[in-house]
């Protein structure tokens, strides 16, 4: 059965209302306000239409269409050994391991972490408290006009809680992975990270979905990540989802007076993904590096939307996207820099470019500059293209054979993106799903 | 014979380029094609390459006897036969290195030979750069992208080094060198000449033709071969000018 939007609507106001029944007075007065607040602004935004101009590629049909149920997960040695051998499990790193959306203790691993580094999960963080977690959960993404960061806020329950403290230096990335799985009813999970960089503090955070089974269900999640006075923040987030599933999510990066934020955001999987990133660069001498992948085929739908804001003088961002895209597929990239009256001294660069490999593939890609400081300096661009005949004889005439030498094209043009991930053995798994996904063709 | 062109004619779209090419060069021969521009002497080049945006509307190509026109272009590569390219193409993101072993790999493969580990593949590269005289910072670009178009066109003859083949075919290689570049090609080129392996220099000018000496010079002229002579016919080309040859007679199937 397909569900009008309404009723999809109400069937979210409904879960909510019996959750909160069975919810147990548990959590703090300050965040079940929250959550509420969350419902309220859901039930006043409703889910977006094409009507409005940031979703007109993006019809959510598919989604408001199915009725969803909460996550649910039951631990097994079975389970266990299936998610042992996804890719992204075998990282070296400290990690926080999440199944539909729920925490798992049994196979996260902090060993090693820096006692000073506070690293838990979202409903530990709640029952303990003492930490800055009012202060600062959903202080960045804004509820109150996105309908999807509203219904994670009404939903949120789990997620990553980093908090690295002044001067701190991770030596390893943090992951935060989740794995989705089974259920025999399409359900839906509300991941919710946060990530707080203190005064010079360094950290790397890797964030990933990936699924056992190819299965419908939704993730709608939301990360912010504050990184304070000369803090760096390498954060690297990797969808690759079930193609049956979708994926909304909502990352909000916020970086103080001379902070550096990196991000690395690649789309494989679902089929409906969107991903709004949003970056403020709100200090003098802030920067911000974008780089993002989004590899379609058969009948996916993978979104980009980013956002950077310069509020303040002598702030840098480049921001690098890439799309490849064949079958049916469609790619759909805005990226908006938004340059303030007092943003001064502004540099930035923006481009996106994207590869069509088949003639039924489409991309919609719309690079937008709003500037109202007059000193700056500001570029961007897109292009879309096929691959170039003349770079596949070159490499022919040299006895590489077509499909190596279309193959070769193709990576070494994600390679570009996927090669500014500083973690190495990210990059070379990257470079495995990659060439998996091509293998896969125009389904 | 290594190569026997009989009659060939070849398209653009419908315009004809090739208008009835005949040639023979024999193991071990240079042969250098001369002409004035827009002769046909690089789609010539091109077609042998298996480029197809060229069509053969008539005759056919022999290579060791083989009908190369029925060849794709990986498949002439490992059989022997290099291009070096007039306008080397740029492919960012692939590294010249990775480029030339992959390269490398798939023709010793046809040859029944084993992949060369990394280690004894810098050794041969290493070697080769040093006859190019080549900064070997060049190896981990990505293939000619920044490169000068000296530096593009000492890199093909690099790989034409690297992979020694047995029929190479130079596309004004010359074209944009300066005298130290053109000796240094030029040098590279010689030091490759050998009885097992034959060379076509295309090209417009007889400079080239002071550093690589050729057996046979042929004369392209609106897509025939309208004189064939010894060296020397490279010289009197750079007197007298193409224009002498306008009406004469085509030359025949014979070098």
């Amino acid at each position: 059965m397909t569900l009008a939007v309404k009723e999809s609507e109400e069937l979210y106001l409904k879960s909510f209302r019996e959750l909160e029944k069975s919810r147990a007075s548990g959590a703090p007065g300050w965040f079940a306000k929250l959550r509420n607040l969350g419902m309220e602004a859901f039930a006043d935004l409703g889910f977006p239409t094409t009507r409005l101009e940031d979703w007109k590629y993006t019809n959510l049909a598919p989604l408001t269409g199915v009725n969803f149920q909460p996550a649910q997960y039951d631990f097994s040695d079975k389970l266990a050994e299936q998610i042992a051998s996804l890719p992204f499990v075998s990282f070296e790193t400290t990690r926080l391991v999440f199944v539909n959306g729920h925490y798992c203790r049994e196979l996260s691993s902090l060993a090693g972490l820096a006692e000073s580094v506070k690293v838990t999960n979202l409903s530990e963080a709640l029952r303990t408290g003492g930490s800055s977690l009012e202060a600062h959960l959903a202080r960045y993404a804004d509820f109150k006009s996105h309908a999807f960061v509203a219904l994670n806020t009404a939903f949120m329950e789990d997620g990553g809680v980093i908090e690295i403290p002044k001067g701190a230096v991770l030596e390893k990335p943090l992951h935060l992975m989740f794995i989705s799985t089974g259920g025999a009813e399409p359900w839906v999970a509300y991941p919710r990270n946060l990530v707080l960089a203190g005064r010079e503090s360094q950290a790397a955070v890797i964030e990933t979905y990936a699924s056992l089974d190819g299965n419908v269900y939704f993730n709608n999640s939301v990360t912010e990540i504050v990184a304070e006075e000369g803090a760096r923040v390498d954060y690297v987030k990797v969808q690759a989802e079930s193609e049956a599933a979708f994926h909304v999510a909502t990352v909000l990066a916020y970086a103080a007076r001379n902070a550096g934020i990196q991000t690395n955001s690649l789309q494989f999987g679902a089929r409906l993904g969107r991903e709004e990133l949003s970056t403020v660069l709100d200090g003098e001498g802030a920067e911000s590096f974008l780089y993002g992948l989004y590899v379609t085929n058969g009948q996916q739908l993978l979104d980009n939307h980013s956002a950077i804001d310069h509020t303040r003088p002598h702030c840098s961002s480049r921001e690098f996207y890439k799309g490849i895209l064949d079958g049916k597929s469609t790619g759909v990239f805005n990226g908006k820099i938004l340059v303030r009256k007092d943003a001064q001294k502004t540099d930035s660069k923006q481009s996106d470019k994207n590869l069509l490999l088949s003639e039924s593939a489409a991309i919609n890609t719309k690079p937008q500059l709003e500037i109202f400081a007059d000193d700056v300096k500001c570029t961007h661009g897109a292009t879309v293209g096929q691959i170039d005949p003349e770079a596949i004889f070159y490499l022919r005439s040299r006895g590489i054979g077509w499909e190596d030498a279309r193959n070769l094209l193709i990576v070494a043009f994600a390679n570009e993106i996927i090669d500014r991930i500083k973690f190495l053995p990210l990059r070379e798994q990257l470079k495995k799903t990659l060439a998996a996904k091509m293998a896969g063709g125009t389904r | 014979m290594l190569l026997e062109i009989k009659n060939l004619h070849a398209n653009v779209g419908n315009n004809e380029i090739l208008k009835g090419v005949d040639l023979a060069v024999g193991l071990g021969e240079v042969h250098a094609i001369m002409g004035p521009n827009g002769s046909g002497k690089s789609t010539m080049a091109q077609v042998l390459a298996g480029r197809d945006v060229y069509t053969v509307t008539e005759g056919e190509v022999l290579y060791g006897g083989r009908d190369l026109l029925d060849m794709s272009p990986e498949e002439r590569a490992r059989e022997g036969i290099f291009l070096a390219f007039q306008y080397p193409v740029e492919i960012p993101g692939v590294s010249n290195t990775y480029f030339l072993r992959a390269a490398l790999n798939a023709v010793r493969k046809q040859r029944g030979e084993e992949e060369l580990d990394a280690m004894d593949f810098l050794a041969l590269i290493r070697e080769k750069m040093k006859l190019l005289e080549m900064d070997e910072t060049l190896l981990n670009r990505p293939v000619n992208e920044g490169f000068s178009g000296g530096e593009k066109k000492r890199n093909e003859i690099f790989q034409m080094a690297v992979l020694e083949p047995k029929l190479a075919i130079m596309d004004e290689t010359d074209s944009g060198l300066d005298i130290d570049a053109l000796r240094i090609v030029a040098q590279g080129v010689n030091s490759l000449r050998s009885e097992k392996r034959s060379i076509i220099v295309v090209t417009h000018y007889q400079r080239l033709l002071n550093y690589i000496i050729p057996d046979f010079v042929h004369v392209l002229s609106n897509g025939r071969i309208v004189k064939s002579g010894g060296k020397e016919l490279a010289l009197e080309l750079e007197e007298r000018g193409y224009g002498w040859l306008d009406e004469t007679v085509p030359a025949g199937e014979k070098a």
